[in-house]
């Protein structure tokens, strides 16, 4: 735990730094506010305003958790019907990381055209920007089983099903995980898109909101949240993983 | 319960002929060491044996019944421990009965007592060091309820010591458990320590070129390493081996 501290200290120094230089710059030249406002300025907006964004906020982690979960679901049961029937893989792989070159952005009007502003289309995005490196991850999981332990399975008499519950689907939940550490960003991203089709709450709300009314300020404070979102929910996907593979942690030491 | 036989089993791979004509039998109870060196194909007779690969003729019986390329009827332990991660002594330990149904828990625990594992039951493999990793395989190939147990080269990645450790504990849990046990090793002192009976093989392809009965009472000791019969049966034995094996005494 020291050493991740001890890690942070550098790029922290660099960031203050940088923030410092920003400040010192749009007071020297006088920056107008509603340009560049100052980095103390943000910070002053983002403590002071919760009753601003507060609602907004909750509304977002709502969003983003169900969507979340959704995708997670079904990019678990994707990828664990493409490696039971690897003939439905052959067929269908290629054309889901040819979905992935669509721009969601794009996407997301014609959601709104078929399904309205409601919540339905706005989970859609979130859970089609969260499937997919699940889906990857659990594949290459369930793939890279070690031969040793497969083939004393196979000496052992076990059955398909035992192959994958016992020792498939465990050999990937370290992978499943690093998916999930992926899906956990892009999902508050993918809230903060769907929000922007329109929606009554939410970040992607606030900051639409603040941009219109040139408080760009508020829109800096709607960034630092949405990082901050993200990196809550990286760090809390970390911690559930230290706790669930806990042998994978401790074999790489 | 736990009698083999391998029936004239051949089995080539292409043009490349692997095993020709190989026929040998375990008795139930006993002890059979399969000699020969690296790579003739010992590991695909275990795979013919273990129903992985069917052979292009001859047949496996097990206890009269005909087993050839059924997976399954034995127990095995391989070469690489193959204990899985993710899974405590404990759970590694009940693998094998719990892939053919309940695992019984109470000799379980009195099989890690006597192996001297008790302390390490919640322990994951890799907290273990390369011996222990071996017992908790061999454990889990006594607990399966096979009544015949395959062992692949199971200590050739320990060093000397530990191995010979390894060979003297090996014995005294079979004394206590006497299934059937066939054994297959490149090493002719461990093959003479362990076994009742030593089958040596040829090199590409495997055929049976001599049989041994190995003289000696049980409980074995090491001291009987270094006894005349013992120098006089290694002679005979790697000279069956013959020229067209480089076996070392590692």
């Amino acid at each position: 735990m020291l050493g991740s501290w001890q890690k942070a200290v550098k790029p922290g120094i660099v960031l203050i730094v940088l923030l410092l230089l920003w400040e010192l710059a749009s007071r020297a030249f006088a920056i107008p506010a509603w340009l560049l406002p100052a980095p103390l300025q943000i910070i002053e907006t983002g403590l002071t305003g919760w009753a601003d964004y507060g609602h907004h906020v909750s509304s977002t982690v709502q969003l983003t958790i169900t969507g979340f979960l959704i995708g997670t679901t079904i990019g678990l049961g994707v990828a664990t019907g493409l490696h039971l029937i690897p003939s439905l893989r052959e067929a269908v792989y290629p054309l889901l990381i040819l979905s992935q070159n669509i721009p969601i952005i794009v996407l997301a009007p014609l959601l709104v055209i078929w399904f309205g502003f409601g919540m339905l289309p706005k989970l859609i995005v979130i859970a089609l920007v969260c499937f997919f490196p699940i889906t990857v991850s659990a594949l290459e999981g369930f793939r890279e089983t070690d031969r040793d332990l497969k083939h004393y399975m196979a000496m052992a008499g076990a059955t398909k099903r035992q192959m994958f519950f016992k020792l498939e689907w465990p050999n990937a939940w370290p992978y499943i995980f690093s998916g999930l550490k992926i899906s956990a960003t892009y999902s508050v991203m993918g809230a903060v898109i769907s929000e922007w089709l329109g929606a009554q709450k939410g970040i992607g709300v606030y900051m639409t909101l603040a941009s219109s009314s040139f408080r760009t300020d508020r829109v800096f404070v709607a960034i630092a949240l949405v990082m901050m979102l993200s990196l809550l929910f990286f760090g809390l996907i970390v911690l559930i993983e230290k706790h669930v593979v806990k042998w994978k942690r401790e074999e790489r030491d | 319960m736990g009698k083999l036989v391998v029936d004239a089993v051949t089995k080539a791979f292409g043009k490349q002929s692997v095993l020709k004509n190989v026929s040998l039998t375990v008795d139930e109870g006993e002890f059979v060491s399969v000699l020969g060196p690296s790579g003739s194909g010992k590991s695909t007779l275990f795979h013919v044996i273990g129903g992985l690969i069917e052979p292009d003729d001859g047949h496996i019986y097990l206890d009269g019944l005909q087993v050839t390329g059924q997976k399954g009827v034995i127990s095995y332990m391989p070469q690489s421990h193959a204990l899985f991660p993710w899974r405590t002594v404990w759970h590694n330990v009940l693998l094998g009965a719990e892939i053919h149904g309940t695992p019984d828990e109470t000799a379980a625990r009195a099989m890690i007592a006597k192996a001297g594992l008790s302390e390490y039951e919640q322990a994951y493999p890799h907290e273990l060091s390369g011996g222990m990793k071996q017992r908790v395989a061999f454990i889990r190939s006594l607990l399966s309820p096979q009544s015949l147990i395959c062992l692949d080269e199971p200590f050739s990645a320990l060093d000397e010591l530990t191995r010979l450790d390894m060979q003297l504990w090996l014995l005294s849990i079979w004394q206590t458990d006497r299934r059937s046990i066939l054994f297959v090793t490149h090493n002719i002192e461990e093959a003479i320590l362990l076994s009742d009976r030593v089958v040596v093989l040829s090199d590409k392809p495997a055929a049976v070129k001599a049989e041994f009965t190995i003289p000696f009472e049980r409980p074995r000791r090491r001291e009987m390493l270094l006894t005349d019969t013992c120098l006089a049966l290694k002679k005979q034995i790697y000279k069956e081996l013959g020229d067209a094996d480089d076996q070392t005494t590692h």
